[in-house]
């Protein structure tokens, strides 16, 4: 009798991308809100995008159950450590915390790629870009997710950011003005949408800055 | 110390296999909700099949939950009754407290989604695609969970093959504050869909609302089909060989 063989997947892959941009005094993360299993649409009008604290966004694509998952783990840790220190931890802060709870489970992955985007201690704009199991490194801008093979190369040419491979190393942050940046997405996100099927309905834009946090929408193709 | 138990890591060994769901054995097909004017309107049919077998005829998949919420599942029927189980202890739970207070339809269905994710992660699966329904405060929530914890809510939502035949409709035709009469045809003109289009689907429905007064569950009916098609009359004309 041979053994039994599970015919269900713990995992699926809800689709979708993710972007994020950090500028001299700000940052903008943005995702598309369409969520899709196999060939279907399952909504348009999903949030990749969750605040974690005051001045750290967080935007997940992959498998949504891991994705909200996490997200509830880290709202969590991070209510204890305002308990605990009387103060919103900063972004990285929150990115190393990030780190170590996805290699916990890193026999069991959350399939989940994420970005954080937020203001460091000094005010400037940082991302952080991480695989599924933990693995990160602050960068200017990155992007995650099933259309990010094609939104990374259009960031790379269009952000005008100092290359990651010039020895001494540059701060990768954009020159651009915050505004030059959010136009950049949106085109960035109109172009991923014509070719990822898992990409479109809506781009949602959040952008972070001394003011605070402003949110901006953009329509996308449905199909 | 015994590494034979532990030769592939991810299946548990065959001794653990009698504890887990492997396959559904009686399921039912798709559910349809959505939100119209005075709260959520909900449809299932009332099959459980055994395979290709339609076993039950008259199974309700459809129950109410608390004050403010009605639960629809599709998918192993037996699973679905444990989480009937699951959600009566809950709704004990917060009755018992007397005072005032009592859960609504987003914290019916966070406990659901947190339920159906923890099985996923234990490689032990309640075998079900949930609708939760309800209305609270004037607030009206529809949500769905599948069985290895993806959740989202939307205006409408179904299960299974409602997901393929009856969306597309629903994304065509569903306004905002439709009338109960309008949310009545529509979802009827989907599971009349899905009755011609689902093989495990059974023409006996069951059509329940909730607003904001309470839930109402209607008497199981019946919808009018036409088979009466010359294309059915000689199927194969034209295609000698096929059936």
């Amino acid at each position: 009798m041979t053994k039994q063989q599970a015919n269900w997947s713990p995992y699926d892959n809800n689709g979708g991308s993710c972007v994020a941009i950090a500028g001299a005094d700000y940052c903008v993360i943005a995702a598309d809100t369409r969520m899709s299993t196999g060939y279907n649409v399952l909504t348009r009008e999903y949030s990749k995008i969750t605040k974690l604290a005051d001045k750290c966004l967080m935007a997940s694509s992959g498998f949504q159950a891991d994705v909200k998952a996490l997200q509830k783990l880290l709202a969590a840790r991070h209510l204890i450590y305002q308990h605990q220190h009387n103060k919103q931890m900063s972004c990285p802060a929150m990115a190393q915390l990030l780190s170590n709870t996805l290699y916990y489970k890193r026999f069991f992955p959350y399939y989940s790629f994420n970005l954080l985007g937020g203001l460091d201690n000094e005010g400037k704009g940082c991302v952080y870009t991480y695989d599924a199991v933990g693995s990160y490194e602050r960068a200017g801008y990155s992007s995650q997710g099933t259309a990010s093979t094609l939104l990374m190369p259009y960031l790379d040419k269009m952000l005008k950011s100092p290359s990651p491979l010039l020895l001494p190393a540059q701060d990768a942050v954009t020159p651009l003005s915050e505004s030059e940046a959010i136009d950049i997405i949106k085109n960035a996100f109109a172009a991923a949408t014509e070719r990822d099927i898992y990409t479109g309905d809506k781009v949602e834009i959040v952008i972070l800055n001394a003011h605070g946090i402003r949110r901006e929408y953009m329509e996308l193709r449905k199909d | 110390m015994d590494h034979q138990e532990q030769r592939d890591g991810k299946l548990p060994s065959s001794e653990d296999d009698s504890e887990r769901t492997l396959y559904p054995y009686v399921t039912g097909t798709s559910v349809l909700a959505i939100k119209y004017k005075d709260g959520i309107l909900m449809v299932a049919d009332m099959g459980g099949s055994y395979g290709s077998t339609l076993r039950y005829k008259s199974v309700e998949r459809i129950k109410p939950i608390g004050k403010h919420s009605l639960l629809g599942a599709s998918g192993e029927l037996s699973d679905f009754q444990e989480i009937l189980r699951y959600l009566d202890e809950l709704i004990l739970y917060d009755n018992m407290w007397d005072d005032g207070n009592s859960l609504g339809p987003k914290e019916v269905f966070n406990y659901l989604t947190r339920v159906m994710y923890n099985r996923r992660n234990k490689f032990n699966p309640l075998w079900n695609s949930l609708v939760l329904g309800g209305v609270k405060n004037g607030q009206k929530y529809l949500g769905m969970v599948s069985m290895i914890g993806v959740h989202f809510e939307d205006n409408h939502v179904a299960t299974g093959f409602g997901n393929h035949l009856a969306r597309p409709i629903f994304r065509e035709e569903w306004h905002e504050n439709m009338s109960f009469e309008d949310g009545v045809k529509l979802l009827e003109k989907c599971m009349k869909v899905l009755l011609y289009r689902d093989r495990s689907a059974v023409n006996k429905l069951q059509m329940a609302k909730i607003t904001e007064e309470g839930v109402t569950t209607y008497k199981p009916y019946s919808l009018r089909t036409h088979w009466g098609y010359s294309a059915f009359e000689n199927p194969t004309v034209g295609a000698e060989g096929s059936w």
